[in-house]
């Protein structure tokens, strides 16, 4: 395949940054996006130009390192992939492919398609955690949960705080994100202490970071990988209501 | 801004109830004006709850207005002031899933809120009464819809009223916490749709019946 690629290009966090249109030829398609890349920026480094950066680690969709708003999409035209476990396949020869970073006032472009997504970090340790107690691990069953919280606790803890929920958003909002995590931690036991501040601290981070509200618009669960409901939202608020009714 | 909409979608499910008793003529009608304004009497003074409704109405609107520029203020900050249109590329203009009605939410409600101006100048002041001013709210109503352009507004105005509601129906219930699955999901915007369509098309019914000559 013969695949035109128009890229955003930015020195560093102060350059303004423009689309720039790069040829990649004899591109397969069992390569992954990310591949492609690395061929474009073989030839890019061959010919002396500086190669595109952009982030990825474990390439098989379970790190959230990797994310690049591709064609307007985050993570790409395909449900439910990061945008490493997309293939060239899903494009055709002589397809022209528009790649850009995520794009919100607090993910800084630091260079190219690179963002600083320390906002995440900070709404995980205003309260994305539990607390327990350390030493040997506890008996597996020591704290029985029921299947059903498991399972759900589960799916929200696939999460992999990649972004592209806050890429998609026109609000600019991270409340997918938070959701999963505060509904991860509130369905299981061990996550009963701090529900309440947990709810209300990540909630208060987000804010306090620049994202923006939930209109309930949807386009964060459409484009994220790991399939994060839209109902994990309404629980998020719920647990809100609760936090805010118990503080009176 | 989730709160303050239930109310003012109680409020629209009232109105456009009460509007339908132009179908009763204009005894009734107009009695209904009336018999608003002597609700509560004698405990409270003529058009004592009338006012008290006013008063909630005007705080669901500040309330709703306040909580909307705020959002939007946000989003603007948290996008470049871009919203949805933040990227360069053009392949994707309506993003994955979005629906019509959640591009046309803020600017939708601006129009509303002016419509509401005009339609309080027109009706309830009756400042502006385009066919002839009158005392009794039942002549003011047929004398206003007679005319073609007056009845073009108004629908104009529903249609923006259809797809905020649309939105913003679901947008509320998801808010309060009602979005408790996928399918729930699917569920509240086919209530928003049809609670949308039955407030609009329960308005237009007064205006087109006196505009056919139906009603008058
Ligand atoms: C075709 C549709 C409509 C008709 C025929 C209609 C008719 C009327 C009439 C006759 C009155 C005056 C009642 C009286 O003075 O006793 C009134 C008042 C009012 N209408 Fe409408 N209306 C319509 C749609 C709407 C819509 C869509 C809204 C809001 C979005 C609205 C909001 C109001 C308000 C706020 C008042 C003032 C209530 C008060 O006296 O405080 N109306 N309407
Ligand atoms: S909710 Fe989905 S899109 Fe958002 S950070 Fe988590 S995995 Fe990524
Ligand atoms: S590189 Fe780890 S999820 Fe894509």
């Amino acid at each position: 395949m013969n695949i035109t690629l128009r890229v955003w290009r930015q020195r560093n966090s102060d350059d303004t940054g423009q689309m720039q249109t790069y040829q990649v030829t004899d591109v397969s398609p069992d390569m992954s996006f990310l591949e492609m890349l690395d061929v474009l920026n073989e030839n890019l480094t061959i010919s002396g130009e500086d190669p595109i950066a952009f982030d990825s680690d474990c390439r098989e969709g379970i790190c959230g390192m990797c994310g690049l708003v591709i064609n307007g999409l985050a993570h790409g035209p395909k449900e439910r992939v990061t945008t490493c476990q997309l293939h060239m396949r899903s494009f055709s020869d002589g397809d022209v492919i528009d790649v850009e970073p995520w794009r919100a006032e607090p993910f800084t472009v630091i260079k190219d398609l690179i963002v600083d997504r320390g906002a995440f970090d900070r709404i995980i340790q205003a309260g994305g955690f539990i607390t327990a107690p350390t030493g040997t691990a506890p008996d597996a069953h020591a704290v029985p949960v029921p299947k059903l919280d498991a399972d759900a606790a589960f799916d929200a803890a696939t999460c992999i705080g990649c972004g592209a929920c806050v890429a998609a958003c026109p609000n600019g909002s991270a409340s997918l994100f938070v959701a999963a995590k505060v509904t991860h931690l509130g369905l299981l036991p061990q996550g009963q202490p701090e529900r309440h501040s947990r709810a209300l601290d990540m909630v208060a981070q987000a804010d306090l970071e620049g994202f923006g509200g939930c209109t309930q618009i949807g386009e964060c669960t459409a484009a994220c990988p790991k399939g994060i409901q839209l109902d994990l939202i309404s629980r998020l608020n719920r647990d809100v209501l609760g936090a805010l009714a118990h503080r009176g | 801004m989730a709160i303050s909409g239930v109310i003012l979608v109680l409020f629209l499910l009232a109105h456009m109830y009460g509007n339908l008793k132009v179908f009763e003529g204009q005894d009734a009608f107009d009695g209904y004006s009336h018999h608003l304004r002597e609700l509560g009497e004698p405990i409270l003074p003529y058009s004592g709850a009338l006012w008290i409704i006013r008063v909630v109405l005007l705080a669901a609107i500040v309330v709703h207005a306040v909580s909307a520029i705020t959002l939007w203020r946000r989003a603007r900050r948290a996008t470049g002031g871009k919203g949805g249109a933040r990227y360069a590329s053009s392949k994707a203009p309506r993003g994955a899933q979005r629906s019509y009605a959640s591009f046309t939410l803020r600017w939708g409600g601006v129009t509303i809120l002016l419509f509401v101006i005009y339609h309080l100048l027109h009706l309830t002041t009756n400042t502006i009464a385009p066919g002839g001013a009158s005392d009794s709210p039942f002549e003011r109503v047929v004398n206003g819809f007679s005319i073609w352009w007056v009845v073009l507004s108004y629908t104009i105005a529903l249609i923006a009223l259809a797809f905020h509601l649309r939105h913003g129906i679901w947008a509320a219930m998801a808010t309060l916490g009602a979005n408790t699955s996928p399918t729930r999901r699917k569920n509240l915007n086919i209530i928003a749709v049809v609670v949308a369509a039955v407030i609009v098309v329960g308005f237009l019914v007064p205006p087109f019946a006196v505009l056919l000559g139906l009603v008058g």
